[in-house]
């Protein structure tokens, strides 16, 4: 561990490599959550398959690829077909679960991930891909840092992606909706809003939003049908440090959770990195539960 | 509407649901029928391990239609046609060893092949030793299966700490072109946390001791994990003469793709699991002067009555299923002829008389010769070391078979 800090101390650069590196990839597990904690926020609905949803654009998106087409068209084109995907699914389990008990979305959502795994894996068969990305990388330094081009405008897409979504969520009338029903449903529906169609766009809305951050994550990640647990997990956990609502929260999570990981594994070794920032969590978590109890006490 | 989408949802679930067992269905009877010996095996149909579990199954299938084919199982002066009897074991050890049981227990097999990956072989282990199953695998390669005593384990393949020595021995034979002497290379490894990697590492470190060198990195990658980028960081930092990556397919896709992206410049790179991952296919520059392990190479001059030599077998499998055969399926196939090689010896179907024949195997097969140890593992075999170059893997080690000299040190690009 200490040859790794003493690496670091004296080559820094590679400290800069990192930190890079990590923001790039937060910036994707930052999508993914932000459409988890829209589905959480709206419809008080965990969706465990968020992550096969990531896969399943993955692998649509490295479909596209294989036949010719370009990044511009194969990432609308993984969140038209997950938007569609969504819909189904919404009207097909989900309808059934609203205002039900939370334990019932995670077991029916854990239902629909393992499906959706063995049907990609009928589909696509069961090998990893990855789709190779021909625009090179900038290198800095004398090549000790090196920036993926695509690792950049996958950052960029996925900002791009927050923007545009915290924009049609303040400015848009479905926006409106959406925000109305989270807060308040029966309101919401006193005021003549369709509540069972806000949720619904939420859901499909959320699945575009996976399907578009796989496909961008399929150019730098190999993609396999079983491998969404990770995203999944890494979701749930940015929501969860965040809280639900806070969009500016869970942007510093993510990236912050890219760039932990990368110095835990440099530091500590690979074998540690996941088991970290899991680590990393207990202590948010426990550090924010003993501020609320100091708060709850003065309250009282 | 809602109650039509959900029940039709819950019929193609329950049409999806175990198909393997269904499938199955009609040949339940066949276990006890007479002219009939079936095998059991669970393989993993699903999960991580989905790609080489469907190679082993095409494997183990394409051996059964060639002895068939043939005329079926010689045992004394009568003829018995094979079959294989599947489960999906979804890649993880608990549900493999439920199902082996199930195979051994309720489905009263008598003879196992084995799953694909140590960890699952290691798994059901125990439970072939306590029924007195004989098992041939062909996908466990961790010399910790062979250590514990059991009886009832046989292994066609070469065990993992053999994967990367050729490698090894490469680099020290070729020191002067990295401008050290041998003991002064020094080697980065980068293995995923599971047995089969951990003994590819173990046998890599017992190769660095006998030559005296030096490792500067030793990165163990939990197998979720697809990004190598901390390691690589590591590497550039540095500056390794060799680096050896064992992490099935994810590793050698991940590491290819990663150390092109961030332009590592290792003079030799050394990976396991390179054919079935296609990436001298796939990623044809990215790939270029990489080394790759083998159990198996078309190339070699391996013969046998069954296939022919192994490009016979080659051919026949690119054939039957569209796509070059990996070594996995070569050596399912060959776990399978020494089962009926086994059965026409011991002229006998008790599982004790095949057992003790299948330990007396001396076969020579298109996958190479097949002797055991008293441990179980074949110790007539080597391994394979090819260089990928234009997107072909040539034959650089060991000698006798080497088609080429390698290329050290990998140039840049």
């Amino acid at each position: 561990m200490t040859s790794n800090l003493l690496i670091l101390y004296q080559a820094p650069a590679l400290g800069l490599q990192l930190a890079i590196d990590g923001i790039l990839i937060g910036a994707m597990f930052a999508i993914a959550a932000y459409g988890m904690a829209l589905v959480w926020g709206v419809t008080n609905i965990i969706n465990v398959a968020q992550g096969e949803f990531v896969m399943l654009g993955g692998l649509i998106a490295i479909l596209g690829a294989e036949h010719g087409l370009s990044l511009w068209l194969t990432v609308p084109l993984a969140a038209a077909a997950l938007y569609a995907l969504g819909w189904f699914l919404f009207y097909a389990v989900i309808v059934l679960l609203l205002g039900r008990d939370m334990f019932n979305s995670v077991f029916a959502t854990f239902g629909i991930a393992i499906v959706m795994q063995q049907v990609m894996a009928h589909v696509f068969g069961g090998a990893d891909r990855i789709a190779v990305s021909s625009l090179g990388s900038w290198f800095f330094l004398d090549s000790l840092v090196v920036v993926s081009k695509m690792k950049v405008v996958v950052f960029a897409a996925c900002i791009g992606l927050g923007i545009t979504l915290a924009w049609f969520l303040a400015r848009s009338r479905m926006g409106q909706a959406i925000r109305a029903v989270a807060q308040k449903p029966e309101a919401a529906s006193v005021l003549g809003i369709e509540t069972r169609k806000v949720y619904c766009l939420t859901y499909a809305l959320n699945a575009a939003i996976c399907g578009a951050a796989g496909a961008l994550a399929a150019t730098a990640y190999t993609i396999q049908p079983y491998g969404g647990l990770s995203y999944t997990i890494r979701s749930f956990m940015i929501v969860v440090v965040a809280g639900l609502g806070n969009l500016g929260g869970m942007i510093w999570a993510a990236l912050g959770l890219g760039v932990a990981e990368n110095f835990a594994g440099f530091i500590l070794g690979t074998q540690y990195q996941i088991a970290f920032v899991f680590g990393l969590l207990v202590v948010v978590l426990v550090f924010r539960n003993w501020r609320l109890r100091r708060q709850r006490q003065h309250l009282e | 509407m809602r109650g039509f989408l959900a029940s039709l949802s819950f019929i193609l679930l329950a049409c999806g649901a175990d198909s393997a067992v269904c499938a199955d269905a009609s040949t339940s009877d066949n276990v006890t029928n007479d002219d009939v010996i079936t095998l059991g095996a669970a393989v993993s149909l699903t999960g991580k391990y989905a790609l080489n579990g469907t190679n082993t199954k095409n494997g183990y299938d394409l051996a059964v239609q060639q002895i068939n084919e043939k005329g079926g199982v010689k045992v004394g002066d009568k003829s018995y046609e094979l079959k294989v009897r599947y489960y999906d074991d979804e890649s993880t050890p608990a549900r493999g060893t439920e199902l082996v049981e199930r195979l051994i227990q309720q489905d009263r097999v008598l003879y196992i092949l084995g799953p694909y990956s140590s960890g699952l072989t290691k798994a059901i282990l125990p439970i072939v030793e306590r029924y007195k199953v004989p098992m041939v695998e062909a996908n466990g390669a961790a010399r910790e299966l062979f250590t514990k005593g059991y009886r009832y384990i046989f292994a066609v393949l070469s065990t993992s700490d053999q994967y990367l020595t050729p490698a090894i021995e490469l680099a020290a034979q070729n020191a002067e072109k990295l401008g050290k002497a041998p003991s002064e290379i020094t080697v980065a490894m980068a293995t995923e946390n599971d047995p089969f990697a951990q003994d590819v590492r173990a046998g890599v470190l017992a190769d660095l001791q006998r030559y005296g060198m030096n490792f500067v990195v030793d990165d163990q990658l939990p197998p979720e994990l697809n990004d190598m980028t901390v390691t690589l960081a590591k590497i550039k930092a540095l500056t390794p003469d060799v680096l050896v990556v064992s992490g099935h397919e994810k590793g050698a896709l991940t590491a290819v793709t990663q150390i092109e992206a961030l332009r590592v410049n290792v003079p030799v790179v050394a990976l396991t699991h390179c054919d079935s991952a296609q990436i001298a296919k796939k990623l044809r520059k990215a790939s270029q002067h990489v080394f790759c392990a083998h159990q198996w190479h078309r190339s070699l001059d391996h013969k046998g009555t069954l296939f022919g030599s192994a490009a016979e077998f080659a051919k026949r499998f690119e054939a039957v299923y569209g796509y070059e055969a990996p070594y996995q399926a070569a050596q399912s196939a060959a776990a399978v002829y020494v089962f009926a090689d086994a059965f026409s010896r011991a002229k006998s179907l008790d599982p004790e008389t095949v057992r003790d024949a299948i330990s007396a195997t001396d076969l020579p097969t298109f996958y190479g010769p097949i002797k055991f140890d008293q441990t179980g593992k074949n110790i007539a075999k080597s391994m394979v070391l090819t260089q990928i170059i234009e997107g072909e893997y040539v034959v650089v080690a060991p000698k006798k078979w080497a088609t080429a000299e390698p290329v050290i040190p990998r140039p840049k690009h």
